[in-house]
């Protein structure tokens, strides 16, 4: 570490600090920069020649002069400090404790960057890991090693629903080793203490790491704050076997600071102002979840992305969509009916379903029953669609049966209690006897041997009378 | 030209600008102590700017630069099958068991594997003394039990053959013949070459298409077919199923060669490739999949260059087993990640941007990019074929945005993914709206020959239903189904047969996932069937409730997943039974009629 302190700040905007003639200075390296006040904040080096040095701080430039501002080259990059120890602590953007205890001293240090996971030695996801929501077990069920984000708006209960799954998330029979990391971005003091106390109260705030930048702190921390979340994660999982639960929130103040340092930087704009990188950065982001052949532990990963004013297609959410595994997407709708979760189904995917679920996983009527409901439910909002113009009376027998099933599934699958857990034969035997309101010929995504075993059709009401 | 040194001058993300006169745009160059790799893309006075192919973190000024005097080039020889490499042909499975599960930087291992032996048999017509042409197959190595991987003289190196051994056991790297080039110099041909990337190998002549390209999914050969030697595109936003229909291409396409480039996508979608295709077996010869595929992977995470590359480097390999005479499908997903990639570089370097970011020449790129698909007489003598065919990912799902709307004016299939379809999970969910296929008069003679002549009126007549319901759902929507005739409840009826029946196909039924031409015609043939059978009845005056009720309906929209691709007989014993059902009904109402006139 050296311990020469350079003067030669040339400019100050917009976060970034300009060094001119500063020799020898390394890509990405650490540095402290200390101000007239005897204030230190924290940079890194983006850009380097010897004729000028670009350094991020990541506290901002506000307040700064160039003829009292000292800057320290630590000569070494991001790093976090790792041991078991990091359970149960809560840390700051790059690491550093935020919970009055001392910092964590381990031999062990890693870059916060990673490095890619060569994509031949991942294995591929393939064990369910039941939510105990029927919505998400029955309909887009999550395997371990899967990243699936919840894409929500102001306003919708994302946290609860996050915080839900964190409580119930098992492999059906297993009790096996977990552990959460809880990344939060820009979040506020209210949601950070609503997390804290729901870990607190179902007693997993031992197995838990948090890493912690509120609203009003400093957004380019953000930037480093996921990842060297993730660099713990990664510790956790593959050097102690884990199965690790990434929750972070909110990845749309994580995108919000790249635009902002982008645009200080200069950088050429794409969508919405959203540098042309964005895509990279959140896949360097998302991509290090999975599972590694050989290893037995996992990261799991459930962003929350709110899409401002609701709009799937914003550059954030639809990037995000492109790199991870499927979405669960929050409507409001649903929530204004009161419903909870108020899961939207028809944009709602899980891509890994297919391989984690059957016979030897859930039950093997479970990717048809799926199939059906989402065809059967589609079919179903064309009709209510229809019932708001030409009116419930003149719709035919079947049209009739499909809106009472709408409402039934919605209510009844969709809906249930934030304390309930619901097993995956429970949610398919409920997903059948919903699908028992309608007639067997209306149903061509299940086989002929499915409707035996399982659908229970009552008749029309002309037939039953 | 030799290795020169230089020394780096300013470090900018994923550019570098090092000192080094005489060094020309495109050539390689290693970076550093950790010896990066990388490539010059401008030259400026003593300048050169490097893009890289790996993350530039802790690299300073003043570190050595080593520039390696050839431009970006891949290793064309046998062992590449079966074989997962990354953007700039690294091997991956060989890099995982040196260097463990993480990608270290500054690792070179050569993508052929130097310590496999393979045996070659010398091409029986060639004689010592004869003047041998670029591009002659030289001799053949069985490279997998499928393939013969036939061994050319690399272009520019044909003269005469001085010397052609038989041998067994020998490494790539061993001499297997001697030629005598124009100036006197004599050669020595090895099992493989190198090739650079960025320029196309060179054939005798272009062939016009021929046959299609059978992927064994319905909507794709029966209603939007693509030839072997064209070019098509795959449009959708997020969770349309993109990954899955280039899968389905993948496994079950007609080819002999299959390249998948993941170009900036997700990790595990190569893995499930890795993982599944050996286990698959080739509906054509019987034999797993995996030893016809070769896996280019550049995931979201790796670096964004190489990214750039790796499009380049999978087309190359493919043009390397055309030009043995193979046909090859080479798959792309994304180009848009390509392109994001070359917006990133350009964003970087200050070009001005044109629309949403990308650079001035992103048409041009993508042009000729495709243009390297087609069908060829190669320099040997023989046919082979590239076919192309990109995913693209529109932002927003928005086909207005530049990468979507320049591709679609380069390809001639277009299967556009519909958003509706996919939330509804009708899979593959093609748009039979959006999508066109320029090659239907090209296939229909293929299809009349091989499965039936009518199928190119059949399929017009299922189109034509398929583009009337458009209309009338527009009309139930507004007023409800009692304003519509009979005969137009009945082509709805005829519209959830075809969405059911044909097109809607799925993936993970071992049943239906591949379906043989002759079932799918079989299928298309019987829901027309059903459709003008119920069209005469009600000509008869049979109310349409009456034909709405039966269950052959639902049981026609389960025949795809009830009978497989070898239960053709079961398929026309049904077709006997729905003309016996509709020829009750007609008698039925024929008698009706005479009692009550």
């Amino acid at each position: 570490m050296s311990e020469k302190e350079y003067r030669l700040a040339s400019a100050a905007r917009n976060g970034l600090l300009y060094m001119r003639g500063v020799p020898d200075i390394a890509l990405g390296d650490r540095v402290v920069v200390r101000d007239h006040s005897g204030r230190r904040r924290n940079g890194q080096v983006i850009r380097t020649s010897n004729e000028l040095v670009l350094i991020q701080v990541l506290e901002g430039t506000d307040n700064l002069d160039l003829e009292n501002t000292w800057v320290r080259f630590l000569d070494q990059p991001f790093e976090i400090a790792l041991s078991p120890d990091i359970l149960g602590r809560v840390f700051n953007g790059i690491g550093q404790p935020r919970d009055e205890r001392p910092p964590l001293f381990s031999k062990l240090k890693r870059n916060v960057n990673g490095a890619p996971v060569n994509p031949a030695a991942r294995a591929y996801p393939r064990e369910f890991i039941q939510t105990g929501l029927s919505a998400v077990d029955g309909l887009n069920s999550l395997v371990r090693g899967q990243k699936l984000p919840i894409f929500s708006g102001s306003g919708l209960p994302h946290n609860r629903l996050a915080a839900q799954i964190v409580r119930q998330a098992r492999l059906p029979g297993e009790e096996s080793q977990f552990a959460v990391v809880f990344a939060a971005m820009g979040v506020s003091y209210s949601d950070a203490r609503f997390f804290r106390e729901t870990f607190a109260d179902s007693g997993v705030l031992r197995n838990v790491t948090m890493f912690l930048n509120l609203a009003n702190e400093p957004a380019i921390e953000r930037l480093i704050l996921p990842r060297a979340a993730l660099t713990a994660a990664e510790y956790l999982a593959f050097d102690l076997d884990l199965h690790v639960l990434v929750v972070m929130t909110d990845m749309t103040h994580y995108a919000e600071a790249l635009r902002e340092v982008a645009t200080a930087k200069g950088d050429v704009p794409a969508r919405k102002g959203y540098p042309g990188y964005l895509y990279s950065d959140l896949a360097e982001i998302y991509e290090r979840a999975g599972r590694i052949r050989g290893k037995p532990g996992s990261i799991t990963m459930m962003p929350v992305v709110s899409m401002p004013s609701d709009d799937i297609t914003h550059p954030i959410p639809d990037l995000t969509g492109y790199i991870t595994e499927g979405q669960l997407v929050l409507s409001r709708t649903l929530n204004n009916l009161g419903i909870y979760p108020p899961l939207d189904i028809p944009p709602s995917l899980s891509r890994l379903m297919k391989d984690g679920i059957g016979k030897d996983h859930t039950r093997e009527d479970h990717a048809r029953v799926a199939g059906q409901i989402y065809a059967s439910y589609a079919r179903a909002l064309e009709v209510r669609n229809l019932a708001s113009i030409i009116g419930a009376e003149d719709l035919s027998e079947t049209d009739r049966n499909f809106l009472d099933f709408a409402d039934a599934f919605e209510r009844r699958f969709v809906g249930q209690r934030e304390d309930e857990e619901r097993n995956i034969v429970e949610t398919l035997n409920l997903a059948w006897e919903l699908l028992s309101l309608l007639p067997p010929e209306a149903l061509t995504r299940v086989g002929a041997a499915d409707l035996d075993k399982y659908h229970r059709w009552h008749g029309t009401q002309a037939e039953q009378q | 030209m030799g290795p020169r040194m230089a020394k780096v001058v300013e470090v900018n993300g994923p550019l570098v600008t090092i000192e080094l006169a005489d060094v020309r745009t495109g050539e390689q160059v290693r970076i550093g102590r950790l010896e990066l790799m990388g490539e010059v893309i401008a030259r400026h006075g003593e300048h050169a700017l490097v893009q890289m192919y790996e993350p530039t973190e802790s690299l300073r000024p003043g570190e050595p630069v080593e520039a390696l005097g050839h431009p970006l080039s891949v290793e064309l020889g046998p062992g590449l099958l079966g074989g997962i490499f990354d953007g700039v042909q690294r091997p991956l499975l060989e890099h995982a068991k040196q260097h463990g599960d993480f990608i270290p930087r500054g690792v070179h291992i050569p993508p052929l594997d130097r310590g496999k032996l393979w045996c070659f048999e010398p091409n029986p017509e060639f004689r010592i003394g004869m003047q041998i042409e670029d591009g002659a197959v030289l001799g053949t190595v069985q490279e997998t039990p499928t393939i013969a991987h036939r061994i050319l003289v690399p272009p520019g190196m044909g003269g005469e053959l001085v010397e052609l051994v038989s041998a067994c056991d020998i490494t790539v790297e061993a001499a297997v013949a001697r030629v005598k080039q124009a100036d006197g110099v004599i050669a020595e041909l090895s099992l493989f070459h190198r090739w650079p990337v960025r320029s196309p190998r060179p054939y005798r002549s272009r062939d016009d298409a021929v046959a299609p390209l059978l992927t064994g999914q319905r909507i794709l050969d029966t209603f939007f077919p693509l030839v072997k030697g064209g070019r098509a595109a795959v449009p959708g936003p997020f969770g349309a199923g993109k990954t899955i229909v280039q899968q389905q291409i993948a496994r079950w396409a007609d080819a002999d060669i299959v390249i998948y480039v993941g170009c900036g996508e997700r990790g595990n979608e190569l893995v499930d490739i890795l993982e599944s295709f050996p286990k698959l077996t080739d509906p054509n010869t019987g034999r797993s999949l995996m030893e016809r595929t070769l896996l280019v992977a550049n995931t979201s995470n790796m670096p964004v260059v190489a990214r750039e590359a790796s499009i380049y480097v999978g087309v190359t390999l493919a043009e390397y087993y055309r030009d043995q005479g193979y046909d090859v499908v080479m798959v792309a997903d994304s180009t848009s990640r390509w392109a994001e990639a070359l917006r990133e570089v350009a964003g970087r370097l200050g070009q001005m941007p044109v629309e949403e970011g990308y650079p001035a020449y992103l048409a041009s790129r993508l042009a000729a990019f495709y243009e390297r698909a087609g069908r060829v007489q190669t320099l040997a003598g023989g046919n082979g074929s590239i076919t192309l065919i990109g995913a693209v990912s529109p932002p927003g799902g928005d086909f207005s945005e530049p990468v979507t709307s320049h591709t679609k004016e380069i390809v001639q299939t277009f299967w556009a993914l519909s958003k509706e379809l996919a939330d509804a999970r009708h899979y593959p969910a093609v748009d039979w709206v959006e999508s066109f296929s320029g090659y239907v008069a090209s296939c229909s003679g293929w299809w009349a020959e091989h499965v039936d002549p009518r199928w190119a009126e059949q399929r017009a007549a299922a189109l034509e239903i398929l583009a009337q319901a458009e209309e009338l759902a527009r009309i139930v929507n507004l007023v409800g189904p009692e304003a519509l005739s009979p005969q137009q409840r009945w082509a709805l009826q005829g519209v959830a047969l075809f969405r059911e029946g044909v097109l809607q196909q799925s993936a993970l039924d071992p049943v239906d996932s591949y379906c043989s031409p002759q079932k799918q015609f079989a299928l298309l043939d019987q829901m027309l069937s059903i459709y003008e059978h119920g069209l005469r009845l009600l000509e008869f005056g049979v109310p349409v409730q009456e034909l709405l009720r039966l269950p052959l309906l639902a049981e026609a929209q389960r025949l795809k997943g009830s009978y497989s691709n070898d239960q053709l007989d079961e398929l026309r014993s049904f077709a006997a039974r729905v003309d016996g059902e509709f020829e009750r009904l007609h008698s039925e109402y024929a008698q009706h009629a005479k009692a009550e006139p």
